[in-house]
């Protein structure tokens, strides 16, 4: 956790470099670089319309930059689509739960599954030997690994889109986390949700990140500065495609153009605290 | 029987004599040698599937954890405290607690960190079992406060990870150093268990308390075991019944049903995933004998009423239809009259179409013995349940008698009575008309408290502070708290209770408070049922966005009111309530208006609400409200409201 710049090249995940990104004439990133290292939780901040969501979506491969490179573990990845990005490794949750209302639970996290089942068509048609083997291990890992951390046993055979939306964002964090993925993008994960089910999605972050059987890498961006402050080991503050700081919380808590930039912004420095 | 006909039942249904020698340990060894892997002790839901434990594994579980507890520095006589949700570790936690001759005390999971430490500390608990992060969390902040507190012992490793107090060690740890000690000085665990003796205190069991601290009830082996021995010869259970466990087990009720008639019996106890899924399985269980507080019965009625309202036309007539063959047969068998051929014939129509169908929902399919007790039932959840078919009976106990003393017999309940005193159990009224116990089972006396056993245990007989009277066939009828108890305008006593269990049938009223002793007019502060009135709300197009808002309607007062009309028909003039208030709040046992068995404190919210209680009884039409609100989190909420006072509609 320390402010250091001088990381081994290996310990880096994702890199983003001398990224820019248009939309007509508008001007969304402009020039930003961001390391991010394995293991850590890597805070996004900055003020509405400052470009976060669109950085994520350059990370998952929703938006391509007009210029700059991505590397994923030291690999260029710029060409790769999304789902290409899934198989390396690269999950995330949406700002505004992306799940399939119409679907259990279950069958929202058992798509996350997708890309680790290896069985074709005519193996499932069938169903038996392999596939139904594969089958078994997959709804093992699910309710083992995620419907016990996520404390969602009471709603697995529910239709998400009949849940509250705290649950749905849990939901979401669920999907994401079934494909076992190394580094986990996190969109905004406690907008709108009460008090008690931030602490909980706090304590879902914090447990992905340092248990030994996940050890999951997380790009957060988020508004609550409590939590912010309190789950980073960095933090990158973002200000109209312009970075303006990249370190600990307390280095970007006591720069004077982050506090510049905010003053005023009363909702950036609201905490549910 | 009559009371004090104790000649009767002496010989145990399942080969067992209880004896003042035989110990809850030895009699758990004996079951496990008896069932060994053959036979499956429990079951836990888990990762969406029912795990069987052998006894063989309850056992070795329990035996190691003994041995842990015992290198621990556990002693004669120390106490060893449980807090968390049901699941077998805790009832292993609690025997292995009692092998090791220590003493149980148990805790509600939704204590508040003052009644843990209040409990902790008045116990003098050496050893805290805590089920995760949750409860270590409690117990680490007042672990400074409670000089006798050794050690923390958690079972879920989940979100524990950075935690290095060095009196923080893990249930696999305890029964890892149980083995080396095993290892060691094998046959202890077998001594230990020989060494006890049925006299000695097993539990420490804190009352609820509805007036004040709560009280520590000490209770013996032989307090334990005689219970589950005379309710069993009352209703037999099999070991092959199923029972599921999601009650509270700091709840005595649970603890009767889950030891003292469990290890007796040798059903199979099953526990839920998690408490919310409690309902969902105890529908797939089954359960052949089920044993809830009062809230529980009405929260099923209430969910039959939602969904009889949500349902389509044709549904709903034909439930109407056969609650009607219900009741009708319900009421015969009430009043003990013969049920005519064609009215068994169209009974067993209604069970086949609907009656099966709702039970099957609500978990109740093969329940042979559903018990209520703990708090009074209304008689119309009581009515509801039979016309169901489901043989719901009522008991009355108290935790100083280890559970119940009296309960209905099948095919003699009245629904405004609890019905005969087990085996071995005399009742007496007293000249002031309080109920007074006599049982092997009365316990041995409050915990570090001379004075209040001084006044519950006179001559070998419980004063309960409960008033009662014993009816023209035995049963005993149960009236009130003493304190609790009415004097209404014409001089005669009234219990309140009874009005506020009547108002609880509406699905739309969730707690209920009457007022009215020594007054001129009764009244009642009425707390609305948020989910359900809110759903009706919806349905009626009115707009709300907080519980406050929501009670304080106009239309929901008219709802109140219909229902409050319905109760105010049977009742004498005097004890009609004349005005209403819906409360802005729900009560709460964490703002300690309710105790954790959530019965109402009286005293407590007569203090509360003082404002609201003297304008109902002057002329204002509106309360003021300026209060604020303190959630578990230390936040505070600052509410500024007017509380609407209701004068309800004369009776035609």
């Amino acid at each position: 956790m320390t402010g250091s710049n001088n990381t081994n090249k290996q310990d880096i995940l994702l890199e983003l470099h001398d990224i820019h990104m248009f939309f007509g004439k508008v001007c969304a990133l402009s020039g930003v670089d961001l390391k991010v290292r394995k293991g850590e939780i890597h805070s996004v901040i900055g003020p509405n319309g400052a470009g976060k969501t669109v950085m994520m979506n350059i990370i998952n491969g929703l938006y391509s930059p007009q210029r700059g490179n991505i590397f994923y573990k030291q690999q260029k990845i710029n060409a790769l689509r999304p789902f290409k990005r899934a198989k390396l490794g690269i999950s995330r949750t949406f700002q505004k739960v992306e799940v399939f209302g119409g679907m259990t639970v279950l069958d929202n996290i058992r798509l996350g599954r997708h890309i680790h089942m290896t069985s074709g068509i005519t193996g499932g048609s069938v169903y038996i030997g392999k596939t139904a083997r594969e089958e078994t291990e997959h709804r093992r890992f699910i309710e083992e690994k995620i419907i016990d951390l996520l404390e969602i046993e009471s709603i697995r055979h529910k239709p998400v889109g009949m849940l509250p939306y705290g649950l749905q964002k849990r939901v979401e964090l669920g999907r994401a986390l079934a494909l076992e993925p190394e580094l986990l993008i996190l969109d905004e994960p406690l907008a709108g949700l009460n008090l008690e089910e931030v602490e909980d999605m706090a304590r879902f972050v914090l447990e992905i990140n340092e248990d030994e059987q996940w050890k999951i890498t997380c790009v957060l961006v988020e508004h609550d500065m409590g939590v912010v402050m309190d789950l980073s080991d960095r933090v990158f503050v973002l200000n109209f495609g312009n970075m303006i700081i990249d370190g600990t919380p307390e280095e970007v808590q006591n720069h004077p153009e982050v506090i510049k930039a905010y003053l005023g912004e009363e909702d950036m420095y609201a905490t549910r605290r | 029987m009559q009371p004090g006909d104790k000649s009767i039942h002496n010989t145990h249904p399942y080969g067992i004599q209880i004896t003042k020698d035989l110990t809850i340990p030895k009699l758990f060894f004996e079951k496990a040698r008896q069932y060994g892997k053959g036979r499956v002790a429990m079951r836990e839901k888990e990762f969406g599937i029912w795990q069987p434990i052998t006894w063989h594994d309850y056992f070795e579980n329990v035996k190691y954890l003994t041995l842990g507890l015992i290198s621990l520095g556990l002693v004669d006589g120390d106490k060893v405290a449980m807090i968390g949700d049901n699941r077998p570790e805790g009832l292993w936690a609690e025997m292995a607690a009692l092998c090791a001759r220590g003493v149980g005390v148990w805790l509600f999971q939704d204590c508040l960190i003052d009644e843990v430490k209040y409990i902790i500390d008045h116990s003098d608990t050496k050893f805290l079992f805590g089920e995760g992060q949750e409860e270590v969390d409690k117990a680490i902040s007042i672990f400074n406060e409670c000089p006798k507190l050794e050690k923390i012992i958690w079972d879920d490793p989940k979100g524990l990870r950075g935690y290095d107090q060095d009196y923080l060690i893990s249930f696999k740890e305890v029964q890892r150093l149980g083995r080396e000690l095993e290892n060691e000085r094998p046959g202890l665990f077998e001594e230990l268990i020989q060494k006890g003796h049925g006299d000695e205190v097993a539990l420490l069991f804190y009352t609820s308390g509805t007036t004040s601290l709560p009280k520590g009830a000490l209770l013996s082996h032989n307090n334990m075991l005689t219970m589950g021995q005379h309710l069993m010869a009352v209703d037999p259970c099999t070991p092959a019944d199923d029972y599921v466990s999601y009650l509270p087990f700091a709840w005595i009720g649970e603890q009767m049903m889950s030891i003292s008639c469990g290890l007796q019996v040798g059903y199979t106890i099953n526990f839920p995933e998690e408490p919310e899924t409690a309902q969902e399985n105890i529908r797939e269980i089954g359960p052949h004998v089920m044993f809830a507080p009062p809230r529980m019965y009405e929260q099923m009625t209430r969910t039959v009423q939602v969904k009889y309202l949500d349902a389509t036309w044709i549904k709903r007539k034909c439930y109407e239809l056969a609650s009607k063959i219900g009741y009708h047969v319900a009421d015969l068998k009430f009043q003990k009259k013969q049920i005519p051929a064609y009215w068994k014939f169209l009974n067993w129509l209604a069970n086949i179409i609907i009656q099966k169908k709702i039970k099957d929902h609500l978990g109740l399919s093969r329940v042979r013995n559903a018990y209520t007790g703990g708090a009074a039932m209304g008689p119309d959840h009581f009515r509801f349940f039979h016309a169901l078919g489901v043989n719901l009976k009522q008991i009355y106990g108290q935790t100083e008698v280890a559970g119940i003393s009296v309960v209905h017999r099948s095919g003699d309940i009245k629904f405004d009575t609890v019905g005969h005193p087990i085996p071995e159990t005399e009742i007496k009224i007293a000249e002031d008309g309080e109920i007074l116990t006599q049982s092997p089972s009365v316990f041995l006396g409050y915990y570090k408290n001379p004075e209040a056993t001084k006044e519950a245990l006179k001559d070998g007989w419980l004063y309960s502070g409960d008033k009662g009277f014993i009816d023209d066939e035995g049963h005993l009828v149960v009236f009130d708290r003493t304190k609790d108890v009415f004097t209404l305008r014409d001089g005669k006593p009234f219990s309140p209770q009874y009005l506020e269990t009547r108002l609880k049938f509406s699905p739309f009223v969730k707690d209920s408070w009457v007022i009215g002793d020594k007054r001129d007019y009764i009244t009642a502060v009425i707390c609305i049922d948020y989910a359900v009135t809110g759903k009706w709300a919806d349905e009626k197009k009115l707009n709300y966005t907080s519980y406050q808002e929501l009670s304080q309607m106009r239309e929901v007062y008219d709802l109140v009111e219909r229902q409050i009309l319905k109760a105010n028909k049977d009742l004498p003039e005097a004890a009609r309530v004349v005005k209403f208030i819906n409360l802005y709040k729900e009560f709460d046992a964490d703002d300690d208006e309710l105790t954790r068995t959530r019965k109402l404190r009286r005293g407590f919210v007569e203090k509360r609400y003082r404002d609201i209680l003297e304008a109902l009884y002057s002329t204002a039409e509106d309360v003021h409200i300026d209060t604020t609100i303190k959630y578990e989190d230390g936040r505070e909420a600052h509410i500024v409201t007017d509380l609407h006072i209701r004068k309800v509609k004369e009776q035609e």
